[in-house]
Order: structure tokens, then C-alpha cells, then sequence
């Protein structure tokens, strides 16, 4: 009998620092699975976000540079731009791209420039601890909301990829969940197709993962992932946003 | 090569085509947006790589990317441009990677005015982003010197991984002046497979390579602060830059002075001389590394009576002659700023009520 599951090649053997029931395991699984799959994994050059996934050239195995709170989309110009031939993405959270970001991301975007954004919302901030997010629910408390956020103070959470959608250059906006098996097998092949069209040069490409925090939502892995399907998933509607197919 | 007429902007756009670089990000503000106009139009000529960023702040992070890819990469702006670009630069020196930028220095605080200045002499040499970082800091006094400053700035920034800073002023980057690009300043790009984040495939040995700046470990954070330490000690040691002026007889004062500021200088020393009062300059060509000993040994020779410190701002660089004077000799200041340039016959006046 062959061999039916193993370790992609482009990740590393090291324990991530991830909490139990986080998210960023299964993502950063299917990063390396599609960096495998396309052959691309000693000709890509990854941009590590601020936040949780900081670390993440500790767990994929190939090129990286670390930016700073929310200008990965900028440094993935510089690089894509002087070297067209090297295949680039950002793998960013929520605090990083739809706060601090929110100006290189839109400007990366309407450029068109041909790199792969991963776009992780778990509705809050994880590696400062779990304070309120521009993707935070109504209501959602979190350490600098702790009656629960108040829209009426700080706004609805933002859409990123309904936001991005309405970007008139020509790209490819998706919104996954890896909160369920269908989910990840389904996010894999988004994620692969965000590569694909970076490989073929064809657009910009950026795919939103609702995802998981059990430890600053205060719940346990299981009833986070429940609770993230019933709150969530209702107002981040999964499913493709804009393909460069509609252009 | 025959010399051709060109204003400052465009010089030093051309001048980093000249030096082999072929790559530009930048964000229009003035006095100096004529660089990004002139190399807009000029990279696409030679197969080179233009953009034109959303802001300031993302421009220093293209430079960081492009950098961190291995690839020779400049930027232009001024003052208040530069400000915005500080986090990048001390992300740049943390990461160790070489870049150029260019501050074609105007008027501040804040918005302040866009005349020339020396205003950001602090922010250049002291720091301007966070943590333990220098930039090296050339400072020409012309068209020409910007050029040559602006070709030899990517070899240095390649011998230390570490950013350069070419500062200029709205005067050097506006005037039109005869100018050469002389070809032994072009320096062949160094091989940066070692470190750069350019792709595993380039390299025999097939290690990922990590352009980064956090060390959570405090000892491996200070040792990393060390390392960067003694890459600003061999600067001081192996690229201090410095002219002196009529200081070959018995001068009574000795003026500091830089960029365009230096140029007036100049001629209020000429004219002194003609009428018998012997006046020296100390100009610093790096401002970082400073030339600590250099201006020491000039203010200690027996006929000067005391130092001057001349700037277009409200007195900066003085704080750094005084310091390496060590107070035996007096040091004194006059600037002035948002535009306004102190004339040579300002200068005289003060130089003669000094010496008495």
C-alpha cells in the first residue's frame, strides 16, 4: 500500500508556538501543501507579518522576509517589482492588514500587483492579547472592549474581501474558513489557485480565512470553532468575491 | 567625459543609474519631486524598475523588499518625507541590508516651509527611527559632490549592509550647475546570496535565507546590537569624509560649516582674506561618521581663537563640534532657517566682532 499522508516538503520540523485550537497550523499546512504542489518552494520569498504568525519562517521552509505591522503588501512590491521571476505572499492577521495596513494593502491591490496575500481574520488580536479588531463582532468583547464592542463608538467590522472586491484592477478575492474538514479542503484549492494565478502572472490574488482564537475569545478550540460558525460565518460570507475571469 | 548642465534632482537621478542602480521608489514632495520625473521617465529607457508609491511609509518598505531581495534600490524625498520613512530605515538597519536615501532637505518643524534647511541634521546623524542605528550620512556642497556622493553611496551602503543617507538641501536639488559622472565611482554590485531573501534556488547550498530584525532572546538582541556597534566604529574608522579650507596658515577662526551652508562660507573666508583677517573651514563631507578628530586637531591650532558652528537651522551640528572640541577652545553658533541663508557679508561681520 503507498503512502497516503505525509509532511509537505516546505514545512519544517519544528513545534509551532500556536495555542491549542488555533488556526494558523492548518493554514500554514495548506500554504506548504500549494508551495509543494506548484514546485515553487526554492523560487518563493514569503513576507511575515506583526503578530501571532511573526514566526511562521520557523515552520515554512523557504526565503523570508520579516516586515513591519502591516506593510507586508509594501515590501512584496519591492521584492515582486525587482524581481518579477520570484513568486511572493504575505501571510498577514487582522490587526495587520485591515488596521495598521489597511493603505498598502488597497494600494498592493489596485496596482495589481502580482503576489499572493493570506489574509488570517480571527476577529481580534492575538499576539498583543486579544484586544478589539476592525474585524471584531458587535458586541464581541475583547480587552480594549470590554463591555463588547460598540459600534456606535468604533464602526461595523470591516469585510476585507468584499471591500477588495470592489477594487476595479483586475485580481483575484476569495473568503475561505478552516473550520470544518470541507472548509480546509476547499481553502486549499483557493489557496493553490492564489498561487496559480501569481505563477501565470496573471493578478493579484488574496484569500480571507475566518479563523480561530480560542484563547482571546476565552472559549475552548471546539466551542470556538462553533461559535465562529454561527457569529462569523453569517456576516464573512465564504465564497469567491471577485475572480480575474469577471474582468 | 564632458561636463553637461543639470539641476540637482535630476543629477542625482541620473547618478544612480550611473552607478548601477537600477531600481526607484519614491513619493512625490517638494523641493525634490524633479528626481522622481527625470527617473520616471529615464528607468524604463535602460530596463530599470519605476514606482511611484501610495505614501512615504510604503516607499521605505519597498526599499526594504527590494533590498532584502539583493537588488540596488534608492528613494528621494525631503524633510517631512523623510520623517515618514524613519520606521522602515531603522527596519532596514536592523535587518542589515544596504539601501540609498536621499533627504533634499526643507524647512521644518512639521509642515514648515519648502525653502532649503539643515534641519534635519539631528534626524539624519541621531537617529530619527527607533533603536541603536546610524545611517551614514554623506553631505554635498553642490551638484557635483551630489553626484559623486550619490554613486559612491551604493558601494558603501554594500560594504555594511546598512542603509546611506545622501542630504542635501532645496538649494543643492533645485540649481542648475555643470556636472561629470565619473566612471570609477561605479562600483560592481556585491553577491549577497549569503543573506538575501532572493530565492534558494540561487544558492548551492539550499538554507533558507531570513531578512529580519527581531531577536526576542535578549542576548542574542544585544549581541546583534553589538555586531552593528562595530560596523559604526569601522565607518568612524575607515570612511570618515572631510575638507579644510585656507587652513594651511595662521587662521584666528575656525568656521564648521557644511552642504550649502559651506559654499557661503567660502566666500566670506575669501573675502576676509582680501581684507587680511585669516579665517579656516572645517567641512564634514560625512556627517556620520563624524570627522571627530579632524575638527579637534583644526581647533586646537594655536592662532584660533575660537570655532564657529554655521548652519541653516537653529544650531545641530554645533552640539557635535562642541563635543569633539572638548572645550578647549570656545565654540560658538549662528544659523538661520525656513529659507533664509545667512550672506557672506553676514558671516564677515560676525567672524570680525568673534576676533575681536
Amino acid at each position: 500500500m503507498g503512502k497516503a499522508f505525509s509532511k509537505p516538503e516546505a514545512l519544517t520540523d519544528n513545534y509551532t508556538h500556536y495555542c491549542p485550537g488555533c488556526t494558523h497550523g492548518i493554514v500554514h499546512r495548506l500554504v506548504a501543501e500549494a508551495i509543494d504542489e506548484l514546485g515553487i518552494r526554492e523560487n518563493t520569498v514569503g513576507i511575515a507579518p506583526v503578530g501571532c504568525a511573526v514566526m511562521i519562517y520557523d515552520y515554512i521552509n523557504c526565503d523570508f522576509q520579516e516586515a513591519a505591522h502591516g506593510r507586508a503588501p509594501a515590501m512584496a512590491t519591492g521584492i515582486k517589482r525587482v524581481r518579477p521571476d520570484l513568486m511572493v505572499f504575505t501571510y498577514q492577521g487582522d490587526g495587520d492588514l485591515a488596521s495598521i495596513g489597511m493603505g498598502e494593502i488597497i494600494h498592493a491591490a489596485n496596482r495589481g500587483e502580482k503576489i499572493t496575500v493570506i489574509f488570517i481574520n480571527n476577529a481580534i488580536y492575538g499576539m498583543t492579547g486579544g484586544q478589539m479588531a476592525p474585524t471584531t463582532m458587535p458586541g464581541q468583547r475583547a480587552t480594549t472592549a470590554p463591555a463588547g464592542r460598540d459600534t456606535a463608538q468604533t464602526g461595523m467590522p470591516i469585510r476585507m474581501a468584499n471591500l477588495m472586491s470592489e477594487i476595479v484592477t483586475p485580481g483575484y478575492v476569495t473568503r475561505q474558513a478552516v473550520l470544518k474538514p470541507q472548509m480546509v479542503n476547499k481553502c486549499k484549492k483557493a489557496i493553490k489557485k492564489a498561487f496559480q494565478y501569481q505563477m501565470d502572472n496573471t493578478c493579484f490574488s488574496f484569500v480571507e480565512v475566518v479563523s480561530t482564537c480560542p484563547t482571546n475569545w476565552g472559549m475552548t478550540p471546539i466551542n470556538a470553532l462553533k461559535w465562529a460558525e454561527e457569529t462569523l460565518l453569517p456576516y464573512y460570507e465564504l465564497g469567491d468575491y471577485k475572480t480575474p475571469e469577471d474582468a | 567625459m564632458a561636463k553637461v548642465l543639470m539641476k540637482g534632482n535630476e543629477a542625482i537621478g541620473e547618478a544612480a543609474i550611473r552607478a548601477g542602480c537600477l531600481n526607484y521608489f519614491a513619493y512625490p514632495i517638494t523641493p525634490q519631486s524633479e528626481v522622481a520625473e527625470y527617473l520616471s521617465k529615464r528607468l524604463p529607457e535602460v530596463g530599470g524598475v519605476f514606482l511611484q508609491g501610495e505614501s512615504e511609509v510604503a516607499v521605505g518598505y519597498m526599499l526594504f523588499g527590494a533590498s532584502g531581495a539583493g537588488e540596488r534600490v534608492m528613494t528621494t524625498s525631503s524633510s517631512p518625507g523623510i520623517s515618514l520613512m524613519s520606521e522602515a530605515i531603522s527596519y532596514i538597519a536592523g535587518a542589515e541590508c544596504p539601501a540609498v536615501f536621499v533627504n533634499i532637505m526643507r524647512g521644518g518643524p512639521g509642515l514648515g516651509g519648502i525653502l532649503p534647511s539643515q534641519g534635519d541634521y539631528f534626524q539624519a546623524t541621531k537617529g530619527g527611527g527607533h533603536g541603536d542605528y546610524h545611517l551614514l550620512v554623506l553631505a554635498p556642497d553642490g551638484v557635483q559632490e551630489a553626484v559623486e556622493m550619490t554613486m559612491q553611496a551604493f558601494g558603501l551602503a554594500e560594504k555594511y549592509r546598512n542603509p546611506v543617507m545622501v542630504m542635501g538641501d532645496g538649494m543643492i536639488g533645485q540649481m542648475m550647475e555643470p556636472v561629470e559622472f565619473p566612471d570609477d565611482l561605479k562600483t560592481e554590485p556585491t553577491n549577497k546570496d549569503d543573506w538575501a531573501s532572493n530565492g534558494m534556488s540561487t544558492r548551492k547550498s539550499k538554507k533558507k535565507n531570513l531578512v529580519k530584525s527581531l531577536f526576542l532572546d535578549p542576548a542574542e538582541l544585544n549581541q546583534h546590537n553589538l555586531n552593528l556597534k562595530a560596523k559604526y566604529e569601522q565607518m568612524k574608522k575607515e570612511d570618515v569624509q572631510y575638507e579644510l579650507y585656507n587652513a594651511d596658515g595662521d587662521y584666528q577662526i575656525l568656521i564648521a560649516s557644511y552642504g550649502t551652508m559651506s559654499r557661503v562660507c567660502r566666500t566670506a573666508i575669501d573675502m576676509l582674506k582680501a581684507e587680511g583677517i585669516e579665517a579656516a573651514m572645517f567641512r564634514p563631507k560625512t556627517l556620520f561618521p563624524f570627522p571627530e578628530k579632524q575638527v579637534h586637531d583644526a581647533a586646537l591650532k594655536e592662532t584660533c581663537k575660537c570655532v564657529i558652528s554655521i548652519e541653516m537651522s537653529m544650531g545641530q551640528m554645533v552640539e557635535d563640534v562642541q563635543r569633539c572640541v572638548m572645550g578647549k577652545k570656545p565654540v560658538e553658533f549662528y544659523g538661520e532657517c525656513g529659507g533664509e541663508i545667512p550672506s557672506p557679508e553676514k558671516i564677515m561681520e560676525i567672524v570680525k566682532e568673534l576676533i575681536g
